[in-house]
């Protein structure tokens, strides 16, 4: 497949999280990310949607491109943006903290999840963490053609029904369902198209943590951001959530919630991670298992 | 450790000890954290099949298949993997999740 980095070479200077936010607010020119696990035809669909319409750009203080381009639909235009493939919004790579971070803080007016048919199951990890951040989301079932050669038939159906957002069958090489693909996109935008997420309720005490966790959070990000999605991973002891809320450190967050992170990392046996500060002797220690 | 000789009776071990070719089924992780996140998101769920497909010339990391794609685990994170070996493993049979 030819690769998507022709037609302009990397800037330095390339557009800041909050830029891409006001390119998103600007009225008429929505953006639309393509997020995905390596290998499912994320470059071939954004190919295809795009053409040669496509220039890079520098992610703010990372070294990962990404590669930007306008399809036309419908006499309107939309920036897509092909983001690096990941298996997980618990970033655990540059690239992936790169895909992480838009989705959570640049804010797409609509995120397509491409999955590989071929092996759905793994796919749909992504996509459940990806409907957590967003409700403009639709999940395109790419390699429909591959999967049917396997004997395996996707009932594109039954899936939106299980996840509560539109799912678009494509073949992402021929351009097959890229219109159709095109306008749920489109109605996800103007909200002709709306959605209702199968989102996960977690156990009370982690709720409750999280309750705790997610103003302390707001008050440090820009507004829109995905902040119960932040809460998540700064609960985990994910360092790149943290940083993200800028001079807020891990001991501030943990006081800030009374306990509740605490009740919840230990109970899970999971003891205080690298990030959470060992100063706090009396609750601190591995030993707290009951409850 | 005459736990760990018992779990060895039964075929269990750390991932790692898998061959080349050889299948197992995960029974559970070790870790904890960001570390049991990571496995968890990669595929490593109790309950599925895989399949040790090379390891690098140097030893490690090795490549395993599971769930429809090819992962490469260093021996320090594979360690944290607990996995009963296929019965009989020739690798062909047990599990192809990705063939
Ligand atoms: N058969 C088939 N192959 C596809 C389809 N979409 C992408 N591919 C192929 O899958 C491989 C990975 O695609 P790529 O766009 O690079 O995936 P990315 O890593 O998600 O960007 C390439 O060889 C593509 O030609 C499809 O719908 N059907
Ligand atoms: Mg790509």
């Amino acid at each position: 497949m030819v690769g998507h980095h022709h037609g302009g070479s990397p800037v330095s200077d390339g557009p800041t999280w909050a830029d891409l936010g006001r390119a998103a607010r600007a009225p008429g020119h929505p953006v639309v990310a393509l997020a995905g696990n390596p290998n499912t035809g994320k470059s071939t669909l954004f190919n295809a949607l795009t053409g040669l319409r496509q220039h890079t750009g520098n992610w703010p203080g990372k070294t990962v491109l990404l590669a930007q381009g306008v399809a036309r639909h419908r006499g309107k235009s939309y920036t897509i943006v092909d983001l690096p493939g990941t298996y997980s919004l618990f970033a655990s790579s540059v690239e992936e903290s790169v895909a992480s971070d838009f989705l959570c803080l640049a804010r797409p007016d609509v995120t397509v999840v491409v999955a590989d048919a071929t092996c759905l199951e793994r796919n749909l990890n992504l996509a459940l963490q990806v409907i957590e951040v967003t409700d403009k989301v639709a999940v395109c079932l790419n390699l429909v053609d591959e999967a049917r050669r396997k004997g395996c038939e996707c009932d594109a159906t039954m899936l939106e029904a299980e996840l509560g957002v539109p799912v678009v069958a494509t073949v992402a090489t021929k351009g097959r369902g890229l219109g159709r693909l095109m306008d749920t996109v489109a109605g996800l935008n103007s909200g002709t198209i709306t959605t209702r997420p199968k989102r996960v309720v977690y156990d009370p005490d982690v709720e409750e943590a999280l309750a705790g966790i997610e103003p302390l959070v707001t008050r440090k990000l820009p507004p829109g951001a995905a902040t119960r999605w932040l809460a998540v991973r700064a609960l985990c002891g994910d360092m790149g959530a943290l940083e993200l809320v800028g001079d807020m450190s891990a001991l501030e967050l943990v006081d800030g919630t009374g306990g509740a992170v605490r009740k919840v990392t230990e109970g899970f046996g999971l003891g205080p991670a690298p990030s959470w500060p060992a100063a706090r002797s009396t609750t601190s220690t591995a030993g707290g298992k009951s409850s | 450790m005459a736990r760990t000789n018992e779990a060895e009776r039964k075929g269990i071990g750390p991932l790692a000890l898998l061959a080349p070719g050889e299948a197992g089924l995960v029974v559970g992780l070790s870790a904890g954290g960001l570390v049991r996140r990571r496995l968890l998101d990669l595929g490593f769920v109790p309950g599925t099949v895989l399949r040790a497909v090379r390891r690098s010339p140097l030893g490690d990391p090795t490549a395993y298949s599971v769930r429809g794609a090819v992962i490469a685990l260093r021996a320090a994170d594979a360690n944290n993997i607990l996995v009963r070996r296929a019965p009989e493993s020739t690798g062909a049979t047990a599990a192809a999740p990705d063939d």
